[in-house]
Parts: structure tokens; C-alpha cells; sequence
């Protein structure tokens, strides 16, 4: 009697967390994705009007007519609307390169595990020898030479980044490349593109899928990372690493210029990464 | 429903010449004859290794790549496979000669519809659209006796237990029509009620389709269920081959003679344990010069160091390949 009156309401706690855990991050994430679609009709006021008499306003500061809810910069710029439009880079640059790296590298990785022969050597030494360098040495250095810029940010951790999707893509392309139905495919008479689009892609992208969402968590990061060393977007565009950088100047008279793009980052990442965990749970089989 | 009106002739829709494939410098199949009439079934039957599965790939150049043709013809239809270039090859592979393999449930593309794994041959050879497509799918599965097709064309593999797969299968490899079907083991992955329906099955799709069938096995209650004609192999080579009646009634050579005998009968003694074949089969390097069974044969003499022909026994077309098919009462 006493063991069903305590497991009831233990299982459904259990449940509850489960269900947290899971709606949380994608609600988070959902919340950024509008702020920086909506940017212009969200924001209170522009991103880069400076306001040189209100500078460094703690949050809540009434000054003249506006309101600084979370505060103003060093240059008087609203802090909020500047996170709100420092969304839009941070989740543009994210989505960006992860697709543009997500599907060189699966296409690579896919190549070299059905055809194998030297395309495979080739693909998979590069892939070794592109992951023997620490990524982000490697964009610094790339975007050096490229200059700064969004779109360059983007290719630089793109150009980066591949060898990541291309791995996975390989290993699983040649576990599924193996199985009887591509074989039977092959012998049926389609063609490669066929058999790699059709039968082989649909039956590995769970994986990928799974690799690109813990990228994305990595991609906002090496952005912020980029736009703290000024080699991303440039001022006055609001990203939440450049931001981060010329608040790091103020900590100790204004915390909270650097602290709320932060937070922000902070959130962002951990919500993919809960989302990423999650998904791999669901496609691995071993947990089903 | 099916007819094949177009072609009515009588020549061996498969015929196999001195087929020779070489797996690093050595014979694995040596001078390896075969034919398969129209609307017929040749089983070839053989224990692992003898070469039967590696016969049956090349006929459509499915060959691992380490084994490679190296002497022989195979004509379908007449026209020599064993030379064409791969270009050529897919308009006939999954259309004029398909294939079933043994494991029905990896056979199938876990993630497509099963219609859509039917009509597959169907969009790359006939290039109907869609809708055709889906709708001859649909007819073939109901004729491959799945019940409700139209709901199950639309369901994923893991929804189908193996026997439906292998149906599946077994329809997806005729939708064009083909003239030549090759089944690798067909039936070794299914519970035997299963195996006797798809046999079934298969037969009943022979006489509507016309399409002549190889069926590979090493179960000789597959043959004797199954085959028209038979063709045994040991070490890469026919031993023995002719009408399935013929060769069961009176095997004319030992290898054949041993291997029916291993079969259980249920009129013999109940006590009695199962009878084998001594020794094993020699590793590929390793067999025999002349008649590759000698090391085996309790008939063999010192004349089996030559190579037997393979050389009719009766005039129905039966032959065998041994010195001595006089002898073979010495076996009983």
C-alpha cells in the first residue's frame, strides 16, 4: 500500500523532469530564433544609436525618454536591442556554417565510404590531418589571411568544420554500404547518385544529424569567439562576442555590458547541447 | 495477370560454357557447364565452398572483386554476359535477370515504403511514372499473396514479419518480368511452414511469369520440392547433373550418392544416428589432383588421378563426371 502512495508521485515527478529536460531547451531556442527573425518589430530602439550622454546606465535607467532595461553600453547604445540583434548573427552564422560544412563533409564522407579506392584515401587523410589542428587556431589563422567579415566567418568555419560530418558520414556509409538492400540496389541497376541519396543518406543522417547539433553549439561559440578577437563581424553590428570583448573593458564599473551577452551565449549553447544529448539518446540504438 | 507473350523461343534462356573464375591465381570454379531452359528450375546444389554461390554471382558479374572470370561464356538469351561492358550490364540486371538474396529482412531498405522498394525496378528500367508505378507495385505484391497490399505497400520493412519480406523480395525481382531468376538460398532465413509456402510461391510464379529460375541450396529437400533439373557441385566443378527425378532415383555418382544418403528418410530406422559424409571438404589449395571427391571417395583408385569427364550416363541427360558409376552398388 505504502509503496504504491510513494511510487505514484515519484514516477510522475521522474516524468516531469524528463519531459523539462526536453521541452526547455527547444522553448530557448525557439525564444532566440524569433528575437532574431522579429528583430525589428521586437527591439525597442535602434542597435547602434548611440546616446553618448546616457553612457553605461545600469538596467532599469529612465534617462530622458528611454527606458534601458538591461542597461546601456559604453557608447550609450541600448543593450537589449543590441543582444536582440546580436541573435541574429550569432543563430545566422550557427545555421549557416553548419549547413554549409554539414553537407561538404557529408558529401565527402559518403563519397569516400561507397567508393572507396583512393577517393577514400584522399577524403579521409585530409579529414585526419584537418583534426590534428585545433579548429579554432585554424579559422583564427584563415579569417587572418581572408580578412573579417559575416560571410567570411562563415566559409572560414565551414572550411573548418567538414571533417567532423565527413568522419561520421564515412563510418556509417560504410557500415550501411555493406548491408544486402544496397547491394540489391546497385544490382538493380541504380546508379551511385541514386544509391547514395536514396538508400544510403536517409539511413545515416540520424547520426549526422546528432554531430550537427553539437556544432551548433560550437558554431555560435567560435563565432563569439571570432567576433571577441575582431576578426568577425564588425562594429558597429552587434554580435554577442564582440559585444562580450568591449564589455570585458568595464567589468568593474558596468558588470552588465559584458554579463547579459554572456548569459545569452551561455543559454544558447547549453539549450543545443541538451537537444543534441537528447538526440542522440533517441538514435542510439543501444538505449531502445 | 502475367503473361510473357514476347518471346516464345525454345533455345536455354541461361547456358553456361567451361566457366572458369580465379580467386588469387586459383580455380575456385573450373570448367563449370550449365543451362537453364525456359520456365524451368536448375537447382545447384553443393556443401559451402563448392563453388555454387560464386557461379550463380557471376552470371551477373556480381563477383566479389578479388575473383575474377577468367575462361567461360554465359549467355543469356544468347548473348554473351561474362565479356559485356558494365554499362550494358544494368539494363539486364533487375530486369531481363534478377536476383533474390538469403537474408530477406536485410534485403530491404529499412527506411523506404516496401511498394516503393517494388516499384523500384520498375522507374529505373520501364521509366513509368509514379503513379503506374506504384499501382503495378501494388498488383505484384497482391500476386506475391500479401494480403491487403494496398495498406501494406505503404508500411516499412520492420512492420513485415521475414516471410512477407521475403515476398516482398520475391516481387520486387519480377516486376520486370525477368527471363532468368536467381534465388541465393532463399528460404535458409525462414521457419520451415514459411519455406514451403515460398517455394510454393515461387513455383506458381514460374509457370505465370515464365521465367526460369536457378535456385542455389545445400537443402536437397529444396530440390526434390523444388528443381526440374540438378547440377552438383564439388570443388568448383559439376560432378553430376540432370532431370531431378532421374538423379535422385539413380545418383550416378558417389558424391551424389553419399549426399542423398545423409538426407533422413522418414521409413528409415528411427534408432539409427545420421549418416555423413567422411572427412571435409579440402580447402581450395589444397584439393586433389584429378577428381577433387578422391580424398573422400571410399570408391576411389588410382585412375581417379586422371580428371573424369563429365559424360552422360543415359540418354535423358544425365552425366556424371566419375570412373566409376559402374560401382556404385559397392556404396549401399
Amino acid at each position: 500500500m505504502t509503496s504504491v502512495t510513494v511510487s505514484a508521485p515519484l514516477r510522475r515527478r521522474s516524468h516531469m523532469r524528463v519531459s523539462l529536460t526536453r521541452w526547455a531547451p527547444i522553448v530557448l531556442i525557439a525564444a532566440f530564433v524569433l528575437a532574431a527573425v522579429f528583430a525589428p518589430l521586437i527591439a525597442p530602439y535602434d542597435p547602434n544609436a548611440q546616446n553618448l550622454l546616457a553612457r553605461m546606465k545600469s538596467p532599469g535607467t529612465v534617462s530622458r525618454s528611454f527606458h534601458y532595461l538591461l542597461g546601456s553600453d559604453e557608447l550609450g547604445r541600448d543593450l537589449l536591442s543590441r543582444l536582440i540583434y546580436g541573435a541574429r548573427v550569432s543563430l545566422f552564422v550557427a545555421f549557416a556554417s553548419v549547413i554549409l560544412s554539414g553537407v561538404v563533409g557529408v558529401l565527402l564522407g559518403m563519397l569516400a565510404g561507397y567508393l572507396r579506392g583512393w577517393v577514400e584515401v584522399l577524403t579521409m587523410r585530409l579529414v585526419d590531418v584537418f583534426l590534428s589542428v585545433p579548429a579554432i587556431l585554424l579559422a583564427i589563422i584563415t579569417v587572418a589571411v581572408l580578412g573579417p567579415g559575416l560571410v567570411n566567418v562563415i566559409v572560414v568555419l565551414a572550411l573548418t568544420r567538414w571533417p567532423r560530418y565527413a568522419r561520421i558520414a564515412y563510418g556509417q556509409t560504410l557500415s550501411v554500404a555493406n548491408m544486402p538492400f544496397v547491394r540489391l540496389a546497385a544490382f538493380m541497376g541504380a546508379s551511385a547518385p541514386r544509391i547514395l541519396i536514396r538508400h544510403i543518406l536517409p539511413n545515416i543522417i540520424g547520426a549526422v544529424t546528432v554531430v550537427a547539433t553539437l556544432e551548433f553549439g560550437l558554431m555560435v561559440l567560435f563565432e563569439a569567439g571570432l567576433s571577441f578577437l575582431g576578426l568577425g563581424v564588425q562594429p558597429p553590428t552587434a554580435s554577442w562576442g564582440a559585444m562580450l570583448s568591449s564589455g570585458r573593458n568595464y567589468l568593474a564599473t558596468a558588470w552588465w555590458i559584458a554579463t547579459f551577452p554572456g548569459l545569452c551565449l551561455f543559454l544558447l549553447v547549453l539549450a543545443v547541447n541538451l537537444i543534441g544529448d537528447d538526440l542522440r539518446d533517441r538514435f542510439d540504438p543501444r538505449s531502445q | 495477370m502475367i503473361t510473357d507473350g514476347a518471346r516464345q523461343d525454345e533455345g536455354p534462356v541461361l547456358a553456361i560454357k567451361d566457366l572458369r573464375i580465379q580467386i588469387g591465381g586459383i580455380d575456385v570454379v573450373d570448367g563449370v557447364s550449365l543451362s537453364a531452359s525456359r520456365g524451368r528450375i536448375l537447382a545447384i546444389v553443393g556443401e559451402s565452398g563448392c563453388g555454387k554461390s560464386l557461379t550463380a554471382l557471376s552470371i551477373l558479374r556480381l563477383l566479389p572483386k578479388a575473383a575474377k572470370i577468367v575462361d567461360g561464356r554465359v549467355e543469356l538469351d544468347g548473348g554473351d554476359l561474362a565479356h559485356l561492358p558494365e554499362k550494358d550490364l544494368e539494363d539486364i540486371r533487375g530486369n531481363k535477370a534478377s536476383i533474390i538474396f538469403q537474408e530477406p529482412i536485410a534485403s530491404l531498405n529499412p527506411l523506404m515504403r516496401v511498394g516503393a522498394q517494388v516499384e523500384e525496378a520498375l522507374r529505373l528500367h520501364r521509366g513509368l511514372s509514379r503513379a503506374e508505378a506504384w499501382r503495378e507495385a501494388v498488383a505484384m505484391l497482391a500476386s506475391v499473396g500479401i494480403p491487403d497490399p494496398e495498406r501494406r505497400a505503404k508500411q516499412y520493412p520492420f512492420e513485415l514479419s521475414g516471410g512477407m519480406c521475403q515476398r516482398v523480395m520475391i516481387a520486387a525481382a519480377l516486376i520486370c518480368r525477368p527471363r532468368l531468376l536467381i534465388a541465393d538460398e532463399p528460404t535458409t532465413a525462414l521457419d520451415v511452414t514459411i519455406q514451403a509456402q515460398i517455394l510454393d510461391l515461387m513455383k506458381r510464379l514460374r509457370d505465370e511469369v515464365g521465367t526460369s529460375i536457378i535456385i542455389i541450396t545445400h537443402d536437397m529437400g529444396v530440390v526434390a520440392e523444388m528443381a526440374d533439373d540438378v547440377a552438383v557441385m564439388y570443388g568448383g566443378r559439376v560432378v553430376e547433373q540432370g532431370p531431378v527425378d532421374t538423379i535422385f532415383a539413380a545418383p550416378a555418382h558417389p558424391y551424389t550418392h553419399l549426399l542423398l544418403t545423409t538426407v533422413p528418410r522418414l521409413d528409415g530406422h528411427r534408432k539409427s544416428s545420421l549418416r555423413t559424409i567422411e572427412g571435409i571438404v579440402p580447402s581450395v589449395d589444397q584439393w586433389p589432383q584429378g577428381c577433387r571427391f578422391r580424398s573422400r571417395c571410399p570408391l576411389a583408385t588410382d585412375v581417379c588421378a586422371q580428371r573424369p569427364p563429365l559424360d552422360p550416363v543415359d540418354a535423358a541427360g544425365h552425366d556424371a563426371a566419375c570412373w566409376h558409376t559402374d560401382r556404385l552398388m559397392e556404396l549401399a
